[in-house]
């Protein structure tokens, strides 16, 4: 007879190793360690929660102190490589094998971990690429997550900081693994529930509240006349020639600036109402003046931001919120909404070389893809149109086309040269000897030349989408590259052809004037001129505040 | 160790208006401050920079003469406090200073 029930009764000997551990589904946080080893066996696949911003950084340090003879060659699929303690797994033998998305902080210790031969890679994905491989071939065995609260019942309130957890639980709760929860606190009557209890095996209250990092917040006192000046650009040459309402931008002081010249440049160019109402797009502290304004209609978010809950609460008419009158965000929705739903993408890159492909990956530092390699990039599934859409599917191709289809515009937005005088435009990608430094059959790229459709830099706009041929590609990136290598090896005559054809275009040929490239021009210039806009609702983290 | 260099220039034409001279900038680190003066004949360009950083010559020399084909800044002498300021930093203060000359 054919035995189709091993995988409920393998949890229910999980559920029961656990169970001498917990009081109901309550495990003391002294307990945890012993916890995760009766829980978790050698060799499974593993998902402790961090993604960019929410850590289940109490499980993560419980685990971490496991003993390597109990537990040892898991396969650790998360999103966010972020904290020490995810690297110490793999330097301790707890953990071998390793699929993720995104590694910011930990993005130098990655390298040297792949180095010693201590971690086995698997792939570098995309936040929804790792969360669709969750329910196929990379489905967690245990899952450890983070919420505010918890009831008795194990139900889970999350607030803002939903992110990831749904995908995350759904995928390992309904295929026999088994799901454990750092909280804050339990509550007798949650505001919310995010997560149902009977998806909830075990639940520690941890001794302090869970980590976020506060990874979008930009102080607009470093903002540069640079950043304003493509900015400016930015908004003139795409926003306002395309008429983008629905939008995604990514972090950086680059988008910040765009966000904070809305309601100055933008306003005095007569936009509202025309350009950036809809957004799929992190509660960026930079964007509440153009909300304060009256440029936004909505914002769905993926994630929360430290110190933007109350101001989230009282402008529900822009932000997603629950019942309860919180946000709620969603990682797997909020990147099917920028996939699917907005016309443009911005983002800024450390890499792009004459192809107009990107990278973030240089010599010694991968901080993988997160999310915008789907947000910068042409979604073929796509049929509904929209004016923007059509108008870059337009420039794309040659005279009338019975079966056109439209472009979704990814914007790279960069500055010429980057920190330490580094150009950001090079004629190889770093990327390519890193794969194979490392073996990797793929080189990371993050955005594909063949998606970016204009690159801003502050010399000017290129549209690639007019460029016929890969030598006016060339010419089109070589025009705004600026005194880079790459830059000064440009043909200028073609170049100047070019601008005839507004494939690139200058601050002049947009008839800016270089003198409103000023930091006047922002409508917020400090930390506490945004908490000043919010009508003191943003409260700001401890080190953004410097008065 | 401040490196000072000069460049000259003919431009292909005057600067137009009459401003005698402007300021813009601020010396701060990443920064720079340029001083602007309509002190030569017609079409000459006098460029000098003092810079903390030394052995960027052929840069500030590529700067300075995208300048003078974009600006066409005839009859000016410009100098430059550089506080070890990008390239592009450089080039927008420049096109501002011009910008500046040619308001009223």
């Amino acid at each position: 007879m054919a035995d189709w029930q091993t995988e409920r009764r393998a949890r229910d000997e999980r559920l029961a190793a656990g169970s001498k551990f917990a009081a109901g589904k309550m495990v003391a946080p002294s307990d945890t360690t012993a916890l995760l080893e009766a829980l978790i066996r050698p060799g499974d696949r593993l998902c402790l929660e961090g993604d960019n911003q929410k850590q289940a950084d109490f499980l993560a340090a419980c685990l971490a102190k496991a003993d390597p003879k109990v537990l040892h060659d898991l396969h650790v699929v998360q999103s966010g490589i972020v904290l020490p303690e995810h690297i110490d797994l793999f330097e301790k033998g707890i953990a071998k094998k390793l699929d993720f998305s995104y590694s910011g902080p930990q993005s130098h210790a990655v390298p040297r971990v792949l180095k010693s031969g201590k971690v086995e890679l698997g792939a570098i994905h995309t936040y929804i690429e790792l969360f669709a491989r969750y329910f196929v071939d990379l489905t967690p065995h245990v899952a450890l997550t983070v919420a505010r609260s918890a009831d008795r019942a194990g139900n889970l309130y999350m607030g803002p900081n939903t992110e990831d957890s749904p995908a995350v639980i759904e995928a390992t709760a309904f295929k026999g693994g088994v799901v454990v929860a750092q909280v804050n606190e339990v509550e007798d009557k949650l505001p919310r529930v995010d997560v149902p209890g009977d998806r909830v095996d075990f639940v520690v209250v941890a001794p302090k509240p869970f980590y976020v990092e506060p990874l979008f917040t930009r102080d607009p006192a470093s903002i540069t006349e640079i950043q304003i000046l493509a900015g400016m650009m930015a908004i003139k040459g795409i926003y306002a020639e395309y008429g983008i309402k629905r939008l995604n931008h990514g972090i950086g002081f680059n988008t910040a600036a765009i966000e904070l010249i809305i309601p100055t440049y933008a306003e005095k160019l007569g936009l509202k109402g025309k350009i950036a109402t809809h957004w799929a797009l992190n509660p960026h502290p930079t964007l509440i003046p153009a909300i304060e304004s009256g440029w936004v209609k909505q914002i769905h978010s993926f994630g929360s931001e430290v110190g933007m809950d109350a101001y989230m609460r009282a402008r529900s008419d822009i932000y997603f919120t629950g019942r309860d009158g919180s946000m709620g965000s969603s990682r797997t929705y909020c990147q099917l909404a920028g996939l699917y739903a907005t016309d443009l993408f911005i983002g800024s890159t450390l890499q792009i070389d004459l192809n107009g492909n990107s990278s973030t990956v240089t010599a010694d530092r991968i901080t993988g893809f997160g999310g915008a390699p789907n947000m910068g990039s042409d979604a073929h599934g796509r049929r509904h149109p929209s004016e923007p859409w059509l108008k870059a599917g337009r420039e794309a191709v040659d005279g009338p086309s019975q079966l056109m289809r439209g472009r979704k515009l990814v914007v790279q937005l960069v500055e010429t040269f980057s920190e330490k005088m580094a150009p950001v435009f090079v004629e190889k990608l770093d990327s390519i000897e890193f794969a194979e430094t490392f073996k990797l059959d793929l080189a990371p790229v993050m955005i594909y030349g063949d998606d970016v459709t204009h690159i801003v830099s502050e010399e000017g706009i290129a549209n690639l989408l007019l460029c016929r041929t890969a030598e006016e590609r060339e010419q089109a990136i070589r025009g705004i590259a600026g005194f880079t290598e790459v830059g000064r090896r440009r043909d200028r005559k073609m170049v100047e052809k070019l601008r005839e054809r507004k494939v690139i275009r200058r601050p002049e040929d947009l008839g800016i004037n270089p003198l409103d490239a000023h930091r006047s021009m922002l409508a917020a210039r400090s930390i506490e001129d945004l908490m000043h806009w919010s009508g003191n609702l943003y409260d700001p983290p401890n080190k953004f505040r410097n008065w | 160790m401040m490196e000072t260099l000069k460049f000259s220039h003919t431009a292909r034409r005057r600067l137009s208006g009459t401003k005698a001279q402007a300021i813009i900038g601020v010396v701060a680190s990443g920064n720079l401050e340029v001083l602007l003066e309509r002190v030569l004949p017609e079409a000459a360009c006098e460029v000098e920079i003092t810079t903390p950083l030394t052995g960027y010559g052929e840069t500030w020399k590529a700067v300075v003469a995208e300048f003078v084909e974009r600006s066409s800044p005839g009859g000016l002498r410009i100098s430059i406090n550089d506080g070890g300021a990008r390239p592009d930093t450089v080039f927008l203060r420049l096109i501002q200073g011009s910008a500046l000359m040619e308001t009223e």
